[in-house]
């Protein structure tokens, strides 16, 4: 696989969320605006680089057995740094964003990406792919934000285009997973040609 | 060191070291952002204070405790010339979807300065406009509770609620009238404590 397809298969072939269906927890939670998935996005963008690295450099010596504790610890590490460097350098996202940082450890994307990629490959191209499956959940994220924002509040990235509020059902619950649910049916027809 | 076999002993060892390396990541991380995160919770904590206290008074930033008909609420003092001109009290009561905190400001003269919301979660667009909605809380400035009554119009009050988010102005409410009374047990604090003011 040459290294550039191994950053563009996270958009399409490998879409962490609208083809591997994976970290919905995230993605339906904090997607209430376009500016919240990019946040979530690269905030899981950043553990997912650095632990596909470090896991890729010491999956040769941890024992077959003890490979998920030793991965999780690894991933638990970057998360733990992410959220104390957030909380001290940019409060305002870490308090939007909150409960949903410290739940990245258990976002199943990351840990999928250890064990099926970063696991048996080299340090380099586990780096490029937390970079692309990385990117592509982000864009994922985004995307859902900015359709959910755009029909909830009637603004996209907060610049308003209507006076007043939009469809609430948007911001909440079941907004979410009806977007989920349409844009899932509209990039799966869309990569299928 | 060989793709290591799973024995007890390569386990243990291997284990360890990862979890050794990661405390001491860890250990290095939180050292260096401490300082940032203490400076942003003092600065954050200041800058609310100031929003709900008068202008041109000495804030004490350190933090009191009252206890009042059984709940302890903490606060702070602003004082101008060595007398106390408020309190910003720290009020939490039950909003639609979890804990609503306040931080009230209450002139010595029991009128309501401001209000401000630390912390809730309520529903986005609906109640979580308590947040930002100035019509909603530009009403408490200036709050009188001894000529108007402090509670939602639902309930006999002069507070217009918030549209369709009856439970939240109320929590709101409820949190600023509860403050009130918090400053009005101060104020007869400080008037036992200092007789000759006033």
């Amino acid at each position: 696989m040459s290294k550039w397809s191994l950053i563009t298969k996270g958009f399409i072939k490998e879409n962490p969320t609208f083809v591997l269906v994976l970290g919905m927890c995230p993605t339906l939670a904090v997607t209430t605006s376009a500016m919240n998935g990019l946040e979530m996005g690269l905030a899981t963008m950043f553990v997912l680089l650095l632990s596909n690295i470090v896991i890729s450099l010491i999956s040769p010596i941890v024992p077959d057995k003890v490979h998920i504790p030793g991965y999780i610890v690894v991933i638990a590490t970057f998360v733990t740094v992410l959220q104390l460097l957030m909380q001290a350098f940019v409060p305002a996202v870490y308090e939007e964003l909150g409960l949903f940082i410290p739940l990245i450890v258990v976002n199943c994307i990351v840990l999928g990406r250890a064990e099926a990629f970063a696991g048996s490959h080299g340090a380099g191209e586990s780096a490029l792919d937390g970079i692309g499956i990385g990117l592509g959940f982000t864009v994922s994220l985004t995307l859902i934000g900015i359709v959910r924002e755009a029909l909830g509040s009637g603004a996209v990235f907060g610049w308003k285009f209507i006076s007043g509020d939009g469809i609430l059902a948007f911001i909440m619950a079941p907004g979410a997973f009806l977007v989920l649910g349409y844009l899932m049916v509209l990039f799966n027809k869309l990569a299928k040609k | 060191m060989m793709a290591a076999q799973s024995n007890l002993k390569n386990m243990v060892l291997c284990l360890t070291a990862v979890c050794f390396v990661c405390a001491a990541v860890l250990a290095a991380t939180y050292a260096v952002t401490q300082e940032p995160i203490a400076r942003t919770a003092q600065h954050t904590l200041q800058q609310s204070l100031a929003e709900v206290l008068p202008q041109d008074t000495e804030i004490d930033v350190q933090e009191q405790t009252l206890l009042l008909d059984g709940t302890s609420y903490s606060y702070y003092a602003c004082t101008q010339d060595g007398r106390v001109q408020g309190w910003a009290i720290r009020s939490v009561t039950a909003g639609f979807g979890g804990p609503l905190t306040l931080l009230v400001g209450v002139r010595a003269d029991g009128t309501v300065h401001a209000a401000k919301v630390l912390s809730h979660s309520e529903t986005p667009g609906l109640g979580a406009k308590c947040k930002e909605d100035r019509t909603f809380t530009g009403q408490f400035k200036s709050f009188d509770p001894r000529t108007r009554k402090l509670a939602v119009r639902k309930d006999g009050g002069d507070i217009d609620a918030i549209t369709a988010s009856t439970i939240t102005s109320r929590a709101y409410t409820l949190a600023v009238a509860n403050a009130v009374k918090v400053a009005a047990a101060l104020q007869d604090g400080t008037r036992e404590e200092d007789p000759q003011n006033e």
